[in-house]
């Protein structure tokens, strides 16, 4: 269960950082920080106690695998966060072109 | 046991990279919440998500500081102290709020509930010969969403591209 909270408050962390920083990288590490929250979360649920990684082995009982269904859908999850980062950074990147500053109230003129 | 300690140590790094000012120490640090989040991967059984994490981590470090790096930032101040602080405190009460009810429905850490992936691992290796199970999934039983994985990384790539590009942009100063 304190897996859970720890993870929970992981991901206020990364909540907290998206609300309340003015800088646009400092928005994009919480909401890097975020996705690891909600990845971790999947992984917890499906996690089973003794169990092993889910690949099939001859001396192996099949009933002791951990869940390998969040696993497909976390991978998925973590490569399509790295091109949502990646599209954030090139944003911001022509913003401090533009504007020469990440901070958020300074940029407002929305100008064409 | 590991785990909680690993746990702990990916939250103590998140908050040193939530409050540290300079934006380059800020982006080690997330990268340390990261890497902590490959190993917690490795602990949890799940090595294709660690060594996936390792590589997607990297990338995304070698982006970020490429954000950061030679910009000279000033000290951003605090405008509106009171209401940015109570709107997040409110979003962060919503949450737990949320969290609160949603705990106890929860199944106990280390038993999951596998009524959709037992058919998988079950008959995974007659239907599509895989032996490792996660790879069955993401390239045969759920193979559109792969497909549709692909799809966003080709859109990203090109969103990336038509922000980035230099040629053809009119009115550069």
């Amino acid at each position: 269960m304190i897996e859970y909270i720890l993870c929970f408050i992981l991901f206020c962390i990364g909540l907290y950082c998206v609300l309340r920083k003015r800088n646009i990288i400092k928005i994009v590490i919480g909401l890097g920080i975020v996705e690891y929250a909600v990845n971790l979360f999947f992984v917890l649920i499906g996690f089973r106690m003794h169990g092993r990684a889910p690949i099939l082995a001859k001396d192996q009982t099949i009933s002791n695998m951990v869940d390998p269904l969040p696993q497909a859908l976390v991978l998925t999850s973590i490569v399509i966060g790295l091109a949502v980062t990646a599209l954030i950074v090139a944003i911001a990147i022509r913003l401090y072109e533009k504007y020469g500053t990440f901070d958020i109230t300074k940029i407002r003129r929305l100008r064409g | 046991m590991e785990l909680k300690l690993l746990l702990l140590f990916m939250v103590l790094a998140a908050i040193a990279a939530v409050q540290i000012k300079d934006l380059l120490s800020s982006v080690i640090a997330v990268g340390a919440v990261g890497l902590g989040l490959s190993l917690a991967f490795l602990i949890l059984k799940a090595p294709d998500l660690a060594i996936t994490q390792l590589v997607v981590e990297i990338l995304c470090l070698i982006i970020l500081i490429r954000a950061t790096i030679n910009k000279d930032l000033p000290l951003v101040r605090d405008g509106r102290w009171f209401f940015n602080t109570a709107s997040t405190l409110l979003f962060i009460a919503l949450f737990l709020i949320f969290a609160y009810f949603a705990l106890p429905e929860l199944p106990r850490f280390g038993q999951p509930i596998m009524r959709v992936a037992q058919e998988y691992i079950d008959k995974g290796l007659v239907k599509t010969g895989a032996t490792n199970i996660v790879a069955a999934i993401i390239l045969d039983f759920r193979s559109y969403d792969t497909l549709g994985e692909a799809t966003i990384l080709f859109t990203a790539v090109m969103g990336v591209l038509a922000v980035i590009r230099r040629v053809g942009r009119i009115n550069e100063k």
